[in-house]
């Protein structure tokens, strides 16, 4: 596989989400694997647009321009395994064409679900991500910067978002969106302590042992609390996260996607 | 209501919707007056003048050997722990290799967060991949990294905010120190003293990254100072800057000391002074502009590094208040210097020396070198090297960590230049066969044969004087930093693992205790709810001691 370089603003512009939100389940297997992976279909759509944008020249866009390869067969020269792709994409193949490129974790995982996926892959039905909309609605109708900061701009209250598209897959973006308490990270649960005072703490757990558990309160202190001290403790397993799959209309979310995964972080 | 009230009951309104976080933060005014609020420890070296000395008293030699173990947080790298850290309202910050921040309830050691910063894998720093901790203004830490990246952290959840790099890694230039936070500035220098690098202090916006100047500490052609060197040697004449400076608000000079020129151990392709290599150098935070330079070891053979911390201590002198810098020198010498002016007031040795017989009155040393085959003393580690040292203002005695009797036989070759190799130019070795050279590696648990190579020690020094008022022996020797405090302890640990309680006015041990691993970092203290207790880094664990209930 040859890729040319990569313009990050460029794929993003032209972000490709699919608009058939339900159909997000593992929809295939991998040959040639030490155990079958799964594959999801924001994954597999955004690693379309990087294909697109960043492989075609090369491999032309059935991917199978390259004598030999043929990605829509499963035809390789070199790979077996999900993680040959990876390293192949990172490293490149020495005294080919192919070079390697730095793609993060979650390009290189949408990159992997379209080639194991494009056989079955149909790009009929889908729309355009615009990340300079979705950042409108993340500050606006969204009303997600009430409570994440992008790049330390905006509060603490929940994790800062500006490196999202670099940690999270395109897939658990999106579910997150659409679920927020199924896919919220133990660690980032919301607790209530009452000390044996009175004293009411709301925040968002950081870290937790037996004897402590250590938070980020409603005024933005880093508060440890013992909880012998305490006269009560939960941790809840909802969150002030609403769902916006009934909020946002299918473009809105494609649009939201596209900004989340455009934030990569400072480099 | 009363109009007269309107105007003070708005600004109470608007003052309650200012979050506490803002009032928490570290201001500027905060930084200035660090030592006002000795339950934190707000600079890497405790304050603007370095004295890594605090007010706290409530653990005393009266009650020392109750101290007890609260708490160890087990860094995730077996690399060495260099860390200082800082203490804010009770949030402990500190750096694990290669380059993560940590943040953590100083009271129990219990983590918040951990910010990991992915290293390029270009970087080479010479002697380690450590840091030496991080630096804060507002709700920000910066740190300096081994890839030469400043990075900006958010306190609050460890969050990179900017990150800018300054140099390429691949070419030698790394970061290991804390930063320094002058006004709206964070300053840092860059390592790479053994790659040939051109060092340079730079500052930049702390809001932002935007770099605000950048001081050469090698001049380019034109430029005053130039002249010590020949040709372009000075391309790569290194005078790298890799362990934190200290400021003065009244003269508004920040000061920095300077690393070897390079190649490291062959003068003979460098010839000259070399400027400004092994020197302390005063700058305008502003700007960056060069106030001063005093230079310790001119066109240094020996590696003798200046990059020792500058200390800065308003006493009386020749019966006269005056601002003075105090600076133990790797060279072995001990310097007073006039930090307004970095006129040379004093310089006498600490340990033995034989590669100069004194100091000149206008502050040059009148070398001697030593003929081929003999050792030159103090030996390429130095009679001290970058150890913190501590200043107590209520003994008026300069605190150092040394290695006595101690020497290399030095032996320059020709080294040739090469981006991001080695430039370093040696043929060194011990004066003791088989013994370890340079010595100042990490040692196992096992040490047979230190006592041959060189002892370590804790001196107390009088300033005005330069007399050792007295010595605290160790067998091995002494990589670790001190720290005093108004109860008149000293706390120092060393190569063997002790972290050691000495009475600051007599050097008598009050209280040790065994940690199991290197200490190579400096000592600190800080109170929470009402109990101090005092932190050390060893090994691979930090260390957090306090009075027993």
């Amino acid at each position: 596989m040859r890729l040319r370089s990569l313009s990050l603003r460029s794929i993003l512009r032209c972000a490709i989400i699919c608009s058939v939100l339900a159909a997000r389940w593992p929809i295939a297997y991998a040959q040639g694997q030490d155990r079958a992976p799964q594959y999801f279909q924001s994954d597999i759509q955004y690693g379309a647009q990087i294909f697109a944008s960043q492989c075609t020249s090369c491999h032309g866009e059935n991917g199978d321009m390259v004598p030999g390869v043929n990605f829509r067969a499963g035809q390789f020269k070199r790979v077996l395994s999900d993680n040959d792709l990876r390293l192949t994409i990172t490293n490149g193949v020495p005294g080919t064409a192919m070079q390697p490129f730095t793609f993060g974790a979650s390009e290189l995982t949408g990159l992997v679900s379209y080639l194991r996926n494009m056989n079955s892959f149909s790009a009929r039905g889908l729309m355009v991500g615009d990340p300079a909309h979705g950042r409108a609605l993340f500050e606006g109708a969204g009303n997600c910067a009430s409570c994440h900061a992008v790049n330390g701009k905006g509060p603490r209250v929940a994790p800062d978002l500006g490196d999202i598209g670099a940690l999270r897959t395109a897939e658990l973006i999106h579910r997150t969106l659409l679920d927020p308490a199924a896919s919220m990270l133990p660690s980032n649960r919301p607790v209530r302590a009452v000390t044996r005072d009175g004293k009411v703490i709301n925040g968002r757990r950081l870290n937790e042992d037996t004897y402590t558990v250590q938070l980020i309160d409603e005024q933005e202190r880093l508060l440890s609390l013992s909880k012998a001290d305490l006269r009560e403790f939960t941790v809840l397993k909802s969150t002030p996260m609403p769902s916006y799959k009934d909020k946002f209309s299918s473009q809105e979310l494609a649009d939201l996607e596209a900004y989340l995964l455009s934030l990569r972080g400072v480099k | 209501m009363n109009p007269r009230l309107r105007a003070p009951c708005l600004l109470l309104f608007l003052v309650s919707l200012i979050p506490f976080s803002l009032c928490a933060q570290v201001t500027n005014d905060r930084l200035l007056h660090a030592s006002d609020e000795p339950q934190n420890w707000l600079t890497y070296s405790g304050s603007y003048a370095s004295q890594r000395y605090s007010t706290l008293q409530q653990i005393s030699a009266s009650n020392v050997k109750n101290l007890e173990l609260k708490w160890v947080f087990q860094v995730q790298s077996l690399q060495k722990f260099e860390t200082t850290p800082l203490v804010v309202d009770g949030v402990m910050y500190l750096t694990q290799s290669p380059n993560d921040v940590v943040a953590l309830d100083a009271k129990t050691g219990r983590a918040f967060w951990i910010y990991h910063y992915a290293t390029s894998p270009a970087s080479r720093p010479c002697c380690g991949i450590v840091n030496r901790g991080v630096a804060i203004l507002g709700d920000t830490l910066f740190m300096a990294t081994v890839d030469a990246h400043l990075v900006a952290i958010d306190a609050k959840n460890g969050h990179a905010l900017w990150n800018v790099k300054l140099a390429e890694a691949a070419a030698g230039y790394a970061m290991t120190m804390a930063p320094l936070v002058v006004k709206d500035k964070v300053i840092v220098g860059v390592a790479g003293g053994e790659f040939g690098v051109r060092g340079f202090i730079a500052a930049f916006e702390a809001r932002t990254g935007k770099e605000a100047w950048r001081f050469d500490t090698i001049p380019k052609p034109g430029e005053p100072g130039h002249e010590s060197w020949r040709g372009g040697d000075w391309e790569h004449g290194s005078a790298a800057v890799w362990v934190t400076g200290s400021y003065d608000p009244e003269l508004n000079l920040t000061y920095w000391g300077t690393g070897n020129p390079g190649p490291d151990w062959n003068p003979e392709q460098r010839p000259g002074d070399n400027l400004y290599s092994d020197s302390a150098v005063a700058l305008d935070p502003d700007t960056g502009k060069l106030k001063w330079y005093y230079q310790f070891t001119p066109g240094d053979p020996y590696d003798y590094d200046s990059v020792q911390i500058p200390v800065l201590v308003n006493a009386n002198w020749n019966g006269a208040p005056r601002k003075l810098m105090l600076w133990g020198n790797r060279n072995g010498f001990f310097y007073v210097l006039d930090r307004g002016t970095g006129k040379f007031l004093a310089g006498r040795p600490f340990v033995k020396v034989n590669w100069a017989s004194g100091i000149d009155a206008n502050g040059r040393p009148i070398i001697t070198p030593q003929p081929p085959g003999v050792p030159t003393f103090p030996g390429i580690q130095g009679g001290t090297n970058w150890y913190s040292p501590s200043y107590s203002p209520r003994t008026g005695l300069f605190y150092l960590s040394t290695w006595e009797n101690y020497a290399t036989i030095f032996s320059g070759v020709n080294a040739d230049y090469k981006e991001g190799q080695r430039y370093t130019g040696g043929a060194n070795a011990s004066p003791i066969p088989g013994a370890d050279n340079p010595a100042g590696q990490r040692q196992g648990p096992v040490n047979t044969y230190t006592e041959a190579l060189a002892r370590g020690a804790v001196v107390a020094l009088n300033p005005e004087t330069g007399k050792q008022e007295w010595k605290f022996d160790m067998h091995d020797v002494n990589t670790s930093g001190i720290l005093t405090t108004a109860s008149d302890l000293l706390f120092v640990g060393g190569r063997e693992g002790y972290f050691q309680s000495l009475d600051a006015r007599t050097g008598a041990l009050l209280w040790k205790q065994n940690l199991g691993g290197e200490i190579i970092a400096g000592p600190m203290t800080y109170q929470v709810d009402g109990k101090q207790y005092v932190c050390i880094a060893s090994g691979n664990g930090l260390f957090a001691f306090a009075l027993r209930e």
